[in-house]
């Protein structure tokens, strides 16, 4: 039955209220593709099957769910048993049992599989409690891990739609789209364009034909913020776009999918397919007579995708080759009609900014950039998953507050923000809030809310050779100084990571990096050198030392590195014989152990499993003068 | 291109059915061919051009310039390794550096019997289990170069049962 008045939706969501609160004790297990990967849909299933046998969801009053990313992906799977909020990490079916019986039904906790807390070694009991989800503040992400994303009552339950229905039921577009003037909201996908702006350039662009499109290519290495909001919580997607598309006058809308993100095309589309039956979208929708339908376009894996005119062209059936930015998508876009393109969490925020006001969402964040971030953060921390935060958090209270510090407890060296596009921030800038303009301001940029954290076993000179590949794998081809400037550039990058670097190689490369920005033709071209940049910047000396010692100070690059075991720290352990690929490595159980330089590939897996740190690294040319090699 | 046909044509009439005779079809109607056939066949790419209405030569730009295409077959496995930033710097070279010693293939290459055939992706968005190996449809998180034979073993048991 389709809701065709707002007497009609508030009938609905309370019905939908009415329901979740029969369901108070809840087990939700978190089936975002990270917990997935460890093996959550069996956890799940085990519930199931565990309440079958007690004779029912229903009878025993114990209701299982399936939801979107929970976040903290590195404790996987996570269990939350509601209404109490206890967090279980790490669950294994054969945990199942035991947390029904002692947990849902017995009211007391499983203490072996609660949080523990890194700092105090202490064991947290509700998931309000622990630091990685304490520190934050989620609005686009609000509903993601709360509600099972197959199900639209319980999206409702928990607000889904209620801004969807402000909006058409009592504001004209024009005062929607002063409502997001108001809130301060920026697109989220990396340039931080103001979205007021955007919708009312389009407002205004002559046509009756306009379309509203949602760019879910989160092509950014090593984000995945977009894919776990079209997971978890599709419909907080489809409630924005509805939004934006009254404000702009649109009655056809896409969300370009990345063709990485398998699940989260099935969960969009049977949230499509629910929202069109229950009057949220399609023809007279909310009986109000506006019109608007969504198709989703599942891209082709090209990362130049995710830049708003390649993507356009993509949904047009087309090669993604971006065009020329002095030509507007609000005025020719798709299928050069005036087109409005935001983001995934964009879209995300927009219900929450009109149900809530947005002077409410522009009372989180910094003076230019309002409102809270979802970041993914990653790398060499402990705690690695997704975090939502407000603007101006520093990166110090992200990395060491919320991420538990550095793995192994090492020495911080960069966090790399902004994917291909941004850049590496150094240990002296730990204290940055981060806001769009301070990364920028760094050298780096806030992208697709990437922050991939490196220890000191990380080779800048490598990083910035990573993002070149990337790249150049990447470029679309159409412009000269982006196409062969990435292919020149890796080409030095190769020499270095070698051991073939020349004098004038750091010149040569801050030559090309400059033309590439002056003569590229898209964002993707222009902020192509970033990387290289923001390490030559922060970095310089670790080219240096690839030029004139060809050595890798970080022991990283495998043709200037060689590994030794010392032998007053080895406890014959045996662990890097067994992780040796190529057996390099002799030695018996209790008794040291021997690197043998000429099958060594220097490939590092001793020195990451050596629990004494009993390897260390050394450049490799000194073999020669040992007279090894 | 006019070499007699020798792949089952009723998955690509069954795939062109679903989507309008257009040119902005194209790549949902390749992606599809992709799946039913795990390579985009000549003779495939021929009778799309014609039934869209778009130039052969078109349908071959697409076809090259989206990495989920293949025009070669593909082994029966794929096996993706992510070399995004967070698995790049949590040792995925060293996945990499492994399949090519146990199946003696590089990325983008697939084995003679046509058992697997091994990628690079630039990022599957599961981060925070890096290094990840995707085997089939199976996500392995916090792989270890190591544990691959036992991967692959999984894989080989999944398909006979």
């Amino acid at each position: 039955m389709r809701i065709d008045s707002s007497k009609a939706f508030a009938r609905f969501v309370a019905q939908a209220k009415k329901k979740a609160a029969q369901r108070q004790r809840e087990v939700l297990v978190c089936c975002g593709t990270g917990c997935l990967a460890n093996g959550s849909a069996k956890v799940a299933d085990a519930f199931a099957a565990e309440l079958a046998n007690r004779g029912g969801q229903a009878s025993v009053g114990v209701f299982t769910k399936k939801t979107g990313c929970h976040g903290l992906c590195e404790r996987g799977p996570l269990v939350v048993v509601q209404p109490n909020g206890v967090l279980y990490t790490k669950v294994k079916p054969r945990d199942v049992a035991e947390i029904v019986e002692k947990s849902v039904m017995g009211g007391e906790v499983v203490p072996r599989l609660l949080y523990k807390d890194l700092a105090s070694g202490q064991r947290i009991a509700t998931y309000t409690e622990v630091p990685f989800y304490k520190n934050q503040t989620r609005i686009a992400m609000r509903n993601i891990g709360r509600i099972d994303p197959a199900d639209i009552e319980d999206a409702v339950a928990h607000g889904a739609y209620e801004g969807l229905a402000k909006a058409l039921f009592t504001m004209t577009p024009e005062q929607v789209i002063e409502e997001v003037e108001i809130s301060g909201l920026r697109g989220r996908g990396g340039a931080g364009f103001a979205t007021a702006r955007k919708w009312r350039a389009c407002r205004k662009a002559s046509g009756e034909r306009k379309f509203v499109l949602c760019n879910g290519d989160e092509g950014d290495p090593g984000a995945f913020k977009d894919r776990s909001i079209m997971e978890g919580d599709p419909h907080s997607v489809i409630e924005g776009m509805v939004i934006g598309a009254y404000a702009v006058g649109a009655h056809e809308g896409f969300i370009y999918v990345r063709d990485e993100y398998p699940l989260a095309v099935v969960h969009l589309t049977l949230a499509l397919a629910q929202a069109r039956e229950k009057g949220f979208l399609g023809t007279n929708i909310l009986g109000t007579g506006f019109d608007f339908d969504i198709r989703i376009s599942r891209g082709g894996g090209a990362f130049v995708c995710g830049e708003s005119s390649a993507l356009m062209r993509s949904i047009e059936g087309k090669v993604g080759e971006p065009r020329a930015k002095y030509v507007h998508a609000t005025d020719r876009g798709l299928f050069d009609l005036p087109t409005v393109l935001n983001n995934v969490e964009t879209w995300a925020d927009v219900g929450a900014i009109i149900a809530r006001g947005g002077a409410w969402f522009a009372s989180f964040g910094t003076e230019k950039s309002k409102g809270t971030k979802a970041f993914s953060l990653v790398g060499k921390v402990k705690n690695t998953g997704l975090i939502e935060l407000p603007m101006g958090t520093t990166l110090r209270e992200i990395i060491y507050g919320i991420g538990g510090g550095i793995l192994g407890d090492r020495p911080f060296k960069a966090v790399q923000t902004g994917g291909p596009s941004g850049g590496c921030v150094p240990e002296s800038l730990l204290d940055l809030p981060v806001d769009y303009e301070r990364l920028t301001e760094a050298g780096s940029m806030m992208g697709s809310g990437g922050m991939i954290v490196m220890d000191d076993r990380t080779c800048m000179v490598d990083v910035a050779r990573y993002f070149l590949k990337f790249l150049t794998e990447e470029s679309c081809g159409k412009c000269v100084p982006c196409r062969e400037g990435l292919h020149q550039m890796l080409a030095i990058f190769e020499d270095l990571v070698a051991g073939r670097g020349k004098r004038g190689d750091i010149e040569r490369i801050e030559r090309l990096a400059r033309g590439m920005k002056l003569g590229s033709l898209c964002d993707l071209g222009r902020s192509a050198p970033n990387p290289v940049l923001s390490t030559l910047q922060y970095f310089r000396n670790e080219y240096v030392a690839h030029v004139e010692q060809q050595a890798c100070p970080a022991g990283i690059c495998r043709d200037l590195t060689a590994y030794e075991i010392v032998a007053e720290l080895c406890n014959g352990c045996h662990a890097c014989f067994k992780a040796c690929p190529v057996e390099a490595i002799t030695g018996k159980t209790k008794e040291l152990h021997v690197i043998h330089h000429d099958k060594c590939i220097s490939c590092g897996a001793c020195f990451d499993v050596c629990p004494s740190e009993a390897i260390r690294t050394f450049p490799k040319k000194e073999l020669a003068e040992r007279g090894v090699a | 291109m006019s070499s007699a046909s020798c792949v089952d044509t009723r998955p690509l009439e069954a795939i062109l059915a679903r989507y309008p005779a257009e040119e902005a079809s194209l790549i949902q109607v390749l992606q599809d061919v992709q799946r039913a056939y795990n390579y985009l066949p000549c003779d495939v790419l021929v009778k799309v051009a014609e039934t869209l209405g778009v130039p052969l030569a078109k349908v071959f730009s697409v076809g090259t310039f989206y990495k989920a295409f293949a025009l070669k077959p593909q082994g029966r496995t794929v096996i993706k390794v992510c070399t995004g930033t967070a698995c790049h710097i949590r040792g995925a070279t060293q996945l990499v550096d492994e399949l090519e010693r146990t199946l003696k293939i590089k990325p983008d290459e697939t084995t003679p019997d046509l058992r697997f055939t091994v990628k690079t992706v630039n990022c599957v968005g599961a981060c925070a289990m890096a290094p990840v190996l995707i085997v089939g449809e199976t996500y392995h998180g916090n792989a270890k170069a190591a544990k691959l034979g036992s991967y692959l073993a999984a894989k080989e048991a999944g398909d006979e049962n």
